[in-house]
């Protein structure tokens, strides 16, 4: 499989901070690619570099096997997490016009039917709610029938039903073999879209891979959670760390009923427990010692 | 109520006092303003009338007659008989006066400042002696209304160029607009070119809807080519609008972008003759009225439309202008951001 995209040794210093530090990865054409992090970790910035918007401090970019530059804007997709549009205009004159922009041209009709917007197209861009703005957002990163496109926060704001409607418009493009790199604080988001991840914090990669593999790799079972308040006494026999996260109690288990039958005595009453499969929330948390949502 | 709107003022405020460059141009720009007039207006006073007297000497001499003695006057000493009946029928001077011999006077009867400042001269004269004697001038005058026409829609087209280039320039990189593009294969003089393309063709619509009409509703003079005019309309519009992308070059904040176009619009509506002329008005003002594109606009126009001047009898001004269009537009290019990185 080819290399679209490949980051060597970003760098991004702002005075007194290190948005970007040292960061690379490579993307493989047709996957989805997924950046995560909290807020602040430096994945907008780590994009906005490739997208060539936000200067580099140093570092390299490769745009299938070239250095990005004219070729890659005209064939790159980009929906910004804050951008705006221009007034007074209509869905479909904003499309037209975002259009004529490239020299590639993607069919416009079959965009505004990808992403619903067919009964929005002679509003103007000012009345849409933030679900449609998304959607054309999107849209407009796909006017130039873009074989790499980057989508940064693309459900931030939305609610649960518009964030799956969206996850569906995504992996529809990627079944059309479109590359793309996707940055989200939403673990759930990336599990299902992303074929790859690499999680940042402070401006670094602290680990990389598919997002089932990494689990793998670190956690061999479920994971059992309780309240804090509910322990009458130490967790005497259970061998596995415990963590301690706002008030509740998780241990990683590998023989869920032998670790029931040794928190049965420590515990006031086993109602409120739940088991459930280890996540990147999860990942994130063993491996920085904080929260993503923080 | 009041809690919520105390936070929004507060916040407003917050917001005010961070933006540097708007708190510095809004503490600078009075007292730039002051200055500003002083300088040309200062001395004794804003002039209400330009009074030009006939005789050799450059030096006026106020024991000719008591008229010159009055305040609030500038009186400008005129060589030639012949250019002070143009400059009368130009609107250049409100009056003309000759005390030597024979005294004698013209004014434009269509000019309002030169009615005035007729009544002022016989109320004045009345009381030394009622000598003087109304002459009548040769040739057209011209009328206030084709004196001023040509100031009005220069004024409006520099206005209509500044603010619609600059402020929305500002605001597309304030609000995101311009980092979306940056995103696209657009470069910077695409954009430039396409932002002075826009405006020349509203400005120019505009400006002829505006001329048109005016000149089917008061036969408004118009002596020269309209071809010539056009060019000087298309040409006076580049300029203005590369000034305005200058300035918007890479401003990021909508206030202090109002302030710097406020900052060049307003001296320019003053100093290059919109509404009257700078005739009584000290060497260095002048001279700085040329730095201004919209005095060779106001210049080359009224030159087309009031005296029928060719494009060969413009062509300093053209010139001016083009030379000033084309440092705008590479300053502007040089200096342009997409973004406020």
């Amino acid at each position: 499989m080819q290399i679209a995209l490949e980051a060597r040794n970003l760098v991004k210093r702002y005075p007194g901070v290190d948005a970007v530090n040292d960061v690379s990865f490579a993307v493989n054409e047709g996957s989805c690619f997924g950046l995560l992090g909290p807020n602040g970790a430096g994945k907008t910035t780590t994009v906005e570099i490739i997208e060539g918007v936000t200067p580099a401090t140093s570092g390299e970019i490769y745009y299938f096997g070239e250095p990005a530059g004219r070729r890659f804007r005209e064939e790159a997709g980009i929906q910004f997490q804050n951008t705006a549009l221009q007034d007074y205009l209509t869905v479909r004159e904003t499309l037209e016009m975002f259009q004529k922009l490239y020299d590639r041209h993607a069919d416009l009709d079959r965009i505004i039917e990808d992403c619903s917007l067919g009964e929005l197209v002679d509003r103007d861009n000012r009345k849409l709610s933030g679900g449609q703005r998304q959607r054309l957002f999107l849209a407009v990163a796909l006017v130039n029938e873009p074989r790499l496109v980057f989508l940064d926060e693309p459900t931030t704001g939305l609610d649960p039903q518009a964030r799956r409607n969206f996850w569906t418009l995504v992996q529809r493009i990627q079944a059309n073999g479109t590359t793309i790199i996707l940055t989200t604080h939403y673990m759930d988001e990336a599990h299902v879209l992303c074929d790859e991840i690499a999680i940042m914090d402070a401006g670094r990669i602290i680990t990389s891979g598919p997002p089932d593999e990494l689990l793998r790799n670190r956690y061999d079972g479920l994971l059992i959670e309780l309240p804090l308040e509910d322990l009458t006494g130490g967790l005497e026999g259970i061998e596995h760390v415990v963590y301690e996260n706002q008030g509740i109690v998780e241990i990683p288990s590998t023989d869920v009923t032998r670790s029931l039958e040794l928190l049965a005595p420590c515990v006031d009453s086993l109602n409120r427990i739940k088991i459930r499969q280890p996540n990147l929330e999860d990942l994130f948390l063993d491996l920085t010692g904080h929260s993503l949502r923080s | 109520m009041f809690k919520r709107i105390y936070a929004v003022f507060a916040a407003r405020n917050r917001e005010f006092m961070r933006d540097r460059g708007s708190l510095a141009w809004n503490l600078v720009m009075p007292v730039i303003l002051v200055f500003g007039l002083a300088f040309v207006f200062g001395g004794e006073g804003r002039s209400q009338y330009v009074v030009g007297v006939l005789q050799a000497s450059s030096e006026i001499d106020t024991a000719e007659h008591p008229f010159l003695e009055s305040r609030f006057i500038d009186f400008v000493p005129v060589a030639e008989q012949a250019d002070g009946f143009r400059k009368i029928e130009r609107h250049r001077l409100d009056l003309l006066v000759h005390f030597g011999g024979e005294h004698r006077y013209w004014v434009n009867p269509e000019s309002p400042s030169g009615y005035f400042a007729e009544r002022l001269l016989l109320q004045s004269d009345a009381a030394a002696g009622g000598e003087m004697q109304k002459a009548e001038i040769s040739g057209d005058p011209i009328r206030y209304v084709d004196w001023v026409l040509p100031g009005i829609l220069g004024m409006n087209m520099m206005f209509s160029c500044l603010f619609g280039v600059g402020y929305v320039v500002v605001r597309y990189r304030k609000n995101g607009f311009l980092k979306r593009l940056r995103a696209t294969p657009l470069r910077p003089q695409e954009f430039i070119v396409a932002q002075v393309a826009s405006r020349l063709m509203l400005v120019l619509t505009v400006t002829a809807f505006v001329y048109v009409a005016t000149h089917l509703i008061l036969d408004t003079r118009m002596d020269g080519s309209y071809l010539t005019l056009l060019l000087v309309t298309v040409v006076g519009c580049i300029s203005m609008v590369s000034l305005g992308l200058l300035i918007a070059a890479r401003v990021t904040s909508e206030e202090l972008a109002g302030g710097l176009l406020n900052m060049i619009s307003w001296p320019m509506m003053i100093l290059s003759g919109v509404w009257f002329s700078l005739e009584g008005a000290g060497p260095a003002v002048q001279g700085l009225a040329k730095v201004f594109p919209l005095t060779h606009i106001l210049d080359s126009a009224r030159a087309v439309m009031l005296d029928g001047a060719t494009l060969l009898d413009i062509a300093p001004s053209m010139i001016m202008l083009t030379l000033l269009s084309l440092a705008f537009l590479a300053l502007g290019a040089y200096y342009f951001r997409w973004g406020p990185d």
